[in-house]
């Protein structure tokens, strides 16, 4: 039995992934919630917006690369962040002023809006395969390690290596980081107070004097924020292609969904548990299970639950059980 | 007769449709108490919210100090010196005792720390939970959060539609009394009471409602001991 050689194996091939990917998606699952709290309705463009997000900051990449500004050995997609942000600040707000305003302004049904995002997802799903086509862009530069796994190898004597890739550490710190601003936004800040108020208590907000469309634009400012963050952070890791940014919608809705819609603590939470769901159901755990095993009991099958094809059906699963059984999710979040 | 601090003079109107108010005046003094009763569908909740500007009037108008202030939204009221404690969902449940109360205060840009403070002094119970998140206070606490809220912005008038609403007799009497000692700060007090009897006992004016229009007016005292009131509003 080699226990440590068990856990090396198992952190390289799935906790650090997982726990990149649900970095990943917890920022975007932030999006949802806040939109769904503050304007109340499900935001099915999330996906398609996070792509054209990626895809703006691809385009600065691009720029600065040509110029040959960058931060070595950090990726020059950092720098080109905040001018993703303010091309998304500016679509969002646009799209809230030409949409989503008229049926606020209607007092229309939730599912309304839900539709009019839908309109929203193709308009944007469009505009990112008009500039960036349907095919995968690569855009990752600087070191791409923190350690290899020689290195690993090398210095602990294992015979099993682990990696960890400079774009998963970036991630997870990147995540930590914009959490603890957002918690202290919202706790700490009038503004943020404002929006849990107006959360909280729409018509009792607007009693206060807090301006409802003012609560509106901050949201979606956080909103690009967010997903800029987390559609970068994801195509560092795994390449930008629009349709995977459309596939994660079912992720982070089942991760807003599992935590309990309109609590972001329970955002963060669903994402990893989605996330390591994902990972761990479809990760063929042979390698673990010999090291774990005593001598002739050694696993002969891959000991993989589901084909990694399936990765989403894992996610869908856990949304119906969600649903089913615990509609409010693990954080008594509001009812879909 | 001298003009009133706050009046609701010969509303007539409703939520689009039939009109609810039909003729109806409403008005509080400076520092005094006013109570609207009435049988259950009279429209008292409505006059109040017509007082406040939440339904359209089709006639009347409302004066502050004087000024018209009909065509103003509530909002623009709550900024003129008006603080308004609707009858359910006025509290923000998840936000803190102190969070609450700094809402109810941010129209404000001065510090508020001492309108805090004395709120607190009115229901020393809420100090004792301000960390903790309003929507887990009981009934009465949650009034006086609720109360407490509205006086944040440091109002002129304060309308309370069914304080006592859902509260234990005991919890009821302590709200009244609260509700005088700010009365006694020289804020004027509008509220909508379906406890008749005690409502009217501490009220300096009664109004008593039926099918949106005045049936009685007069001091509290003398509406309790009005028999045609008594028969018909009071139980005997």
């Amino acid at each position: 039995m080699e226990p440590l050689n068990a856990l090396v194996s198992v952190s390289n091939f799935m906790l650090i992934p997982a726990l990149a990917y649900g970095s990943q998606l917890a920022l975007g699952a932030l999006g949802i919630t806040l939109i769904y709290s503050i304007l109340r309705f499900a935001h099915f463009a999330h996906g398609d917006t996070m792509a054209l997000g990626t895809a703006a900051v691809i385009g600065g990449t691009l720029f600065l690369q040509a110029r040959g500004i960058g931060i070595d050995p950090l990726p020059t997609a950092l720098l080109a962040v905040p001018f993703g942000i303010l091309i998304m600040s500016a679509y969002l707000l646009a799209a809230d002023r030409l949409v989503y305003r008229y049926y606020r302004k209607v007092k229309a049904k939730p599912m309304i809006f839900v539709m009019a995002s839908l309109g929203v997802m193709f308009i944007t799903n469009g505009i990112t395969r008009l500039f960036m086509g349907v095919g995968e862009t690569r855009f990752e530069d600087g070191a791409r390690f923190l350690f290899t796994v020689r290195e690993f190898r090398e210095w602990s004597g294992l015979a099993e290596g682990m990696a960890l890739r400079s774009s998963q550490a970036l991630t997870i710190v990147t995540a930590l980081i914009v959490m603890v601003a957002l918690f202290w936004f919202l706790n700490r800040t009038r503004a943020g107070k404002s929006m849990r108020a107006y959360s909280d208590n729409e018509d009792l907000a607007l009693l206060s004097g807090i301006n409802p469309e003012r609560v509106v634009m901050i949201t979606w400012v956080i909103t690009a924020i967010l997903l800029v963050l987390a559609g970068t952070l994801y195509g560092l890791d795994k390449g930008f292609r629009p349709f995977n940014y459309f596939q994660l919608l079912l992720p982070m809705f089942a991760a807003a969904i599992l935590g309990g819609l309109g609590s972001p603590l329970g955002a963060i939470v669903g994402a990893y548990v989605v996330a390591f769901a994902e990972m761990g159901i479809t990760y063929a755990w042979r390698r673990v299970f010999t090291y774990l095993m005593p001598e002739g009991l050694e696993p002969t099958s891959m000991m993989q639950l589901l084909p990694v094809d399936y990765k989403f059906a894992v996610t869908f699963a856990i949304l119906v059980i969600v649903l089913l059984f615990r509609p409010t999710g693990i954080f008594k979040g509001k009812v879909l | 007769m001298a003009e009133p601090f706050l009046i609701g003079e010969a509303m007539t109107g409703g939520y689009g449709g039939a009109d609810i108010l039909h003729n109806c005046t409403i008005a509080v003094e400076k520092g005094e108490i006013a109570v609207i009763v009435g049988p259950n569908g009279a429209g008292k909740s409505t006059a109040m919210k017509a007082v406040f500007g939440m339904l359209k009037l089709r006639m009347g108008q409302v004066r502050l100090q004087g000024e018209d202030i009909t065509a103003l939204s509530p909002q623009a009221r709550v900024t003129k010196g008006m603080g308004f404690v609707p009858q359910t969902s006025n509290i923000f449940p998840s936000m803190t005792v102190e969070e609450n109360l700094e809402m109810g205060a941010f129209i404000r840009k001065d510090d508020i720390r001492t309108t805090m403070e004395q709120i607190y002094d009115l229901f020393p119970i809420l100090r004792d939970k301000r960390r903790q998140a309003a929507g887990e206070l009981s009934g009465g606490q949650r009034q006086q959060v609720a109360v407490g809220r509205a006086l944040m912005t440091k109002p002129k008038v304060l309308m309370l539609d069914e304080p006592t609403a859902g509260v234990s007799p005991i919890v009821m009497d302590e709200l009244f009394d609260r509700i005088i000692e700010i009365a006694r700060t020289g804020i004027s007090i509008l509220m909508v009471e379906q406890n008749a009897r005690q409502a009217l006992n501490i009220a300096d004016k009664g109004y008593v409602l039926v099918q949106g229009e005045n049936r009685y007016t007069d001091t509290g005292q003398a509406l309790l001991a009005d028999p045609d009131v008594r028969k018909s509003f009071l139980g005997g």
